[in-house]
């Protein structure tokens, strides 16, 4: 075909809705997710009462008892434990890289920080399974190392890698004339960093968080294989926990398709899919104002 | 408060913030350092070139690692495309309106969505009503829109850093728009882009709750021989060996966990080290 100037028209136009439909693509994927989590969870919604469902406090599949508290009491368990470590140790992190250490040693750390996000987390569940259990079970004397605890450790870790680049990131973004105004006060270093460059990036600190308790909540592997798998409600962090997500996992393989059971785990799932996306939105909502500055 | 007690304030702090950094580092090379000391016995040219053997208490991970490399190899069919094609819908078409609004905003939800929603997700669309079946296709299809956001941002920042003097100089000597993506845009991106894939795909490598249901088999007596075939895959197998099969060797998990760090941490440093080489190269 000869390459008239309306072929190259039309060949633009073609490409241009192709390089659009691409740009849609994301907002495709996630539109289909949530139609494909609210359809396999119908028959559970229409079938199993709802407020045994949200106030249950049993989980217990082969008698058809779907309670949800269990498994939520699980996840935030988990999760608040995780949040307590991840927070202090993620901030505190970001400000030394940010904020107090020589250039060199900030390019080295920036890596290091960057390689424990690129850990499997079969791997750190596998490690929590080896090593940082038994250390807990010696610790508590307990008789499994299996707990909730273990499992915010392991959790806490798996996070650090987004609290600590966003936090970072925030600090950063910081401009240089508040470091020298405070400083021209009189100030030390340490009180500058605390007084004036910490309050500045508190939105974006907080968007960390966000983000990193994302990753905690939606996390399987990890707390699958170390926190004991047990769907029961206990209000210690010393005992075997069973989350949302490890529910699924562990569940999914025994259930008949189209089944109660399997659209109960959609079910589950469907929330799960709503806490992380309130959460994203959130943080979302705050890591834009780090941009704004 | 006296200056000293300021000081020594800020002293202490300071401390206790290169403590908290330490603890992270520490944790870093302890995972690796100890993989290594326990896994190193177990790595042998044997171990990840024959099967499993007596109910995966002996032999090799063989196929456990084709598996996983035959997943990456589809992930990357699937993601890059349309990754790539979606950040230069960003970059070069978008204007500033609502509907890009939207989509920076599924992008950040999509990369905030469980890895195990995936694995929901892959089991109701690509196994059951695309009725690929639990399927390298399915598996593939599932990890390729799990790392879709990563892939869309990094590739965008690299084609954020080509100047837009290039381009205006591309049109100016009468190019189309299409014209100049490729033959002007994507060369200079694309060590950028590489690096963002390289990194995401190694992501994908590790992934084990997205495959749960799409993909992975406890145990096969043949290697997958199509894209609808089942497959072992090494997180999964790690995961198995690891809390389903009592007594299974310690050694041997030990030896599976760091063949699958390895595997991850290889695309990682590539990654890494394509940015590092355009980055020198740049500057010369």
């Amino acid at each position: 075909m000869k390459k008239t100037p309306r072929f190259r028209k039309l060949k633009n136009f073609i490409i241009g809705k192709i390089v659009l439909l691409s740009g849609l693509f994301s907002i495709i994927v996630l539109a289909l997710i949530l139609a494909f989590l609210v359809y396999n969870s119908f028959k559970f919604f229409s079938t199993y009462p709802f407020f045994e469902f949200i106030f249950g406090d049993r989980w217990f599949p082969s008698n058809e008892k779907f309670g949800f508290i269990p498994l939520l009491v699980g996840s935030l368990e988990v999760a608040f434990g995780a949040i307590l470590i991840a927070v202090p140790m993620g901030v505190g992190a970001a400000i030394y890289i940010g904020e107090l250490a020589p250039r060199p040693v900030r390019e080295v750390l920036k890596p290091i920080i960057e390689i424990l996000a690129t850990f499997p987390s079969v791997v750190i569940g596998f490690i929590g399974l080896m090593a940082v259990g038994p250390i807990i079970k010696r610790l508590f004397n307990l008789s499994i190392g299996l707990a909730a605890l273990t499992g915010s450790v392991m959790l806490a870790f798996m996070a650090l890698p987004t609290i600590i680049s966003i936090s970072e990131d925030a600090i950063n973004a910081v401009p240089n004339r508040f470091r020298n105004a405070s400083t021209a006060l009189g100030a030390t270093k340490w009180e500058t960093t605390y007084k004036t460059v910490v309050p500045t990036a508190s939105s974006g600190i907080f968007a960390a968080v966000m983000l990193g308790l994302g990753r905690i909540v939606g996390e399987t592997m990890a707390v699958l294989m170390v926190t004991g798998n047990s769907p029961r409600i206990v209000f210690s962090w010393l005992q075997p926990v069973r989350t949302i997500t490890a529910t699924i996992a562990s569940e999914m393989g025994e259930t008949v398709q189209g089944g109660l059971h399997y659209s109960a785990l959609f079910a589950i799932g469907l929330i799960l899919f709503i806490i992380t996306f309130l959460i994203n939105l959130i943080a979302d909502r705050y890591i834009n104002r780090i941009k704004m500055k | 408060m006296n200056l000293k007690s300021r000081y020594v304030k800020q002293k202490i702090w300071h401390g206790i913030l290169l403590f908290i950094t330490g603890i992270v580092v520490a944790f870093v090379f302890g995972i690796v350092i100890y993989l290594f000391i326990k896994g190193s016995s177990t790595l042998s040219w044997e171990f990840i070139s024959t099967h499993p053997d007596q109910g995966m208490r002996s032999g090799g991970i063989l196929p456990a690692i084709l598996g996983t490399l035959y997943l990456v190899g589809g992930t990357i069919i699937f993601s890059l495309p349309v990754g790539i094609l979606s950040a230069i819908y960003l970059n070069e078409y978008a204007a500033k309106n609502r509907l890009t609004r939207m989509i920076r905003l599924s992008i950040v939800n999509v990369a905030g969505v469980p890895s195990i929603v995936f694995g929901l997700f892959g089991l109701g669309f690509f196994v059951i009503i695309l009725n690929f079946g639990k399927s390298l296709l399915a598996g593939s299809l599932t990890l390729s829109i799990l790392i879709l956001p990563v892939v869309i941002t990094s590739s965008e920042e690299a084609l954020k850093a080509v100047p837009n003097e290039y381009r205006e100089a591309s049109l100016a000597l009468g190019a189309t728009k299409w014209q100049t993506i490729t033959k002007v845009v994507l060369p200079q991106a694309l060590p950028g882009i590489i690096t963002g894939s390289v990194i995401s795909v190694g992501r994908a490598a590790g992934e084990t709750a997205p495959i749960l249901f799409t993909v992975a088999v406890y145990s096969m007596r043949s290697l997958p021989n199509s894209i609808f075939s089942e497959a072992m895959v090494l997180p999964y197998h790690l995961y198995v060996i690891a809390t389903q099969i009592p007594n299974a060797p310690v050694d041997m998990q030990w030896g599976t966990a760091l063949v699958l760090l390895l595997l991850v941490m290889v695309f990682a440093i590539v990654g890494s080290g394509i940015r590092a080489w355009s980055r020198v190269r740049k500057i010369k």
